[in-house]
């Protein structure tokens, strides 16, 4: 579940931008916290548009670790940059729409949801 | 949409019949055509909205209804507090208070003529438009509270705008009832810097042309003539709003589950307005409605200096100002008894009819201006309020276009630098900082505006008065 969440993170910063062109100068600690997995993703795709909105954040990459409901985060980026970013679109919110957060049978994970932009 | 699912009572309006949880019936405007390219899911959504406690009359979906998040987008409910009746973050949407504000320019499309690319340029430095960007305002936490407190007056008073503006605002600029209060820390800090900005996505400020005139005597009442540039501004509440819709959604989640609310989808989260958290979230709501016409204000302030320093006869003033998506207490007669009611329009517009007594003095003999955005390459067009769309649609219209295809589609199908050539040969000219921008926003990702605006008109849900052509366009 941890690699999901990160790779739906670098999947948030695709739908804003191009993450391959960031340079990893900063590193930004995030957490969240939620009884189940699904709000717990919500949470987090929150707090990662937060991050772009507020602080002006792009990320390259994410480091993710779930315990107990608790989600602890790095992620590695800059500062954006619209045109060396490619920025398109600012995204709005998470929204719970095809919100599903699964094991699948060959242990791996499907962490999604539709973001509005 | 499948056929079943709607019964066609008369050429543009089609009925989803009462049924199981439905407290009233659906209601949807649209021709033939549009029914046919409607998605299901937007059917059921407004069946689910039929279904909130407290519903009056019918749920409602305007001809450019499209499945939303909860509500469908187009999508109007109005609900009697005193009959137990809900408010819901998922019927307002995360961009509270979107809407479009249009200006008279006083000047013909030969006054700039030979210098379009410089007027281009001019607002394209001068607005700030895009991903990242920031306004020029920085405010500190009480000042943004005054923002949210007063609205488009606040602007006015600290030198953005002038005092005759406000009375072209919906609500003269502020909504009352906002509480900052209930407004949380994040919400203001993704705004502190995005005062006075664009945003981006489908946001736009467009140069525009009037080419045709349909109801000549409500245009000269509004203002309009062929060959008028007019500026149009299409953006809402910013970050603030975007926040204020992620925490009620959460917070109405539970309260919903725990009064007993069967929600069909969780975007549909909602609290009684007579409830703690129903009456937070109308106080924060109507906070992002109040920070939406400040800033829609200091961008036309933006504007006003941009036209300076283009150095042009320019008189800079206001048409009208609506927002798109709001919950706004509301009379009006059900049954031929005045209620008061709070109207969710979420991608709709509120279209008063003539005689309002919410209108300005000046159109309050034909109806409030219905401002219609297109697509950066097609047309907008301004509508009038009737007197019949109050029984039809608790006076309600469409909004614009709608998107008929995905943003990841869109940038498969098209490339923004063919985009912004071809227009440029149209004789458009675009101005962004994101080229991929541009493709996600192409023309032709977006449905026909001419027929959602065409079966408004002939339901009487507004009347059209004029359309208008993009001549610049500043894409957020």
């Amino acid at each position: 579940m941890d690699e999901a969440f990160a790779e739906a993170g670098k999947a948030l910063m695709a739908v804003i931008g191009s993450p391959d062109k960031v340079r990893p100068t900063t590193q930004t600690v995030i957490t969240c916290q939620a009884n189940d997995p699904e709000q717990l993703f919500v949470d987090w795709i929150n707090a990662l548009i937060f991050e772009v909105a507020a602080n002006h954040q792009f990320f390259l990459r994410f480091s993710v670790t779930i315990r107990n409901g608790v989600l602890t985060a790095t992620g590695f980026g800059e500062r954006i940059d619209p045109e060396r970013h490619e920025t398109a679109v600012e995204p709005k919110a998470a929204t719970y729409l095809m919100l599903e957060v699964r094991q699948q049978p060959d242990k791996s994970w499907i962490a999604q949801c539709v973001v509005d932009v | 949409m499948n056929r079943k699912l709607v019964k066609q009572k008369s050429e543009y309006r089609w009925i989803v019949e009462r049924a199981g949880a439905m407290k009233v019936d659906g209601v949807i405007f649209a021709s033939e055509a549009l029914i046919a390219g409607m998605d299901d899911k937007v059917a059921e959504q407004v069946r689910n909205v039929a279904a909130l406690p407290g519903i009056v009359g019918a749920s409602y979906a305007m001809p450019d209804a499209h499945w939303g998040y909860g509500f469908c987008i187009g999508g109007v409910g109005a609900f009697d507090p005193e009959a137990g009746g809900i408010i819901s973050a998922g019927g307002v949407g995360f961009d509270i208070a979107c809407g479009v504000r249009t200006l008279h320019t006083g000047m013909k499309v030969g006054d700039i003529e030979g210098r379009r690319e410089q007027l281009a340029d001019t607002l394209f430095r001068k607005i700030p438009a895009g991903v990242g960007s920031t306004g020029r305002l920085k405010l500190r936490p009480a000042q943004l509270d005054e923002v949210l407190a007063n609205g488009a007056p606040w602007a006015v008073e600290h030198g953005y705008g002038l005092p005759e503006d406000l009375r072209f605002i919906e609500s003269n600029g502020r909504v009352p009832g906002a509480n900052p209060a209930k407004v949380s820390d994040l919400a203001k800090q993704r705004q502190a810097e995005e005062m006075g900005t664009l945003g981006s996505g489908n946001h736009y400020l467009e140069i525009q042309q009037v080419v045709e005139i349909y109801d000549p005597k409500t245009a000269m009442i509004f203002g309009i003539e062929e060959g008028d540039l007019k500026i149009s501004i299409h953006c809402g509440s910013r970050g603030l709003g975007h926040q204020i819709g992620t925490d009620y959604l959460k917070s109405m989640g539970s309260c919903a589950k725990q009064m007993g609310i069967e929600l069909p989808e969780r975007e549909l989260a909602c609290a009684p307005l007579n409830s703690d958290v129903g009456q937070s979230y109308l106080g924060a709501m109507r906070s992002g409605i109040n920070c939406a016409l400040a800033n829609r204000q200091i961008l036309t302030h933006l504007v006003r200096e941009a036209f300076d320093e283009f150095q042009s006869s320019a008189s800079i003033r206001l048409l009208f100002d609506v927002s798109h998506n709001t919950c706004q207490e509301e009379t009006h007669s059900i049954d031929k008894k005045p209620r008061r009611l709070f109207v969710h329009r979420k991608g709709a517009t509120r279209a008063w009819g003539p005689g309002h007594p919410g209108l300005p003095a000046e159109y309050a003999g034909v109806g409030q201006p219905v401002l219609i955005g297109g697509t950066m390459g097609t047309a907008s067009y301004i509508l009038v309020g009737t007197a019949e769309s109050e029984h039809m649609g608790l006076s309600s219209s469409c909004h614009g276009a709608g998107r008929n295809m995905s943003r990841t589609a869109a940038t498969k199908q098209w490339n923004g630098k063919d985009i912004t050539r071809q227009l440029a040969g149209c004789g458009i000219l675009i101005r962004t900082r994101s080229i991929r921008g541009v493709a996600e926003e192409a023309p032709g990702a977006y449905k026909d505006v001419s027929e959602v605006v065409e079966v408004s008109h002939k339901q009487g849900l507004a009347r059209k008065v004029a359309k208008l052509v993009p001549l610049i366009c500043i894409k957020g």
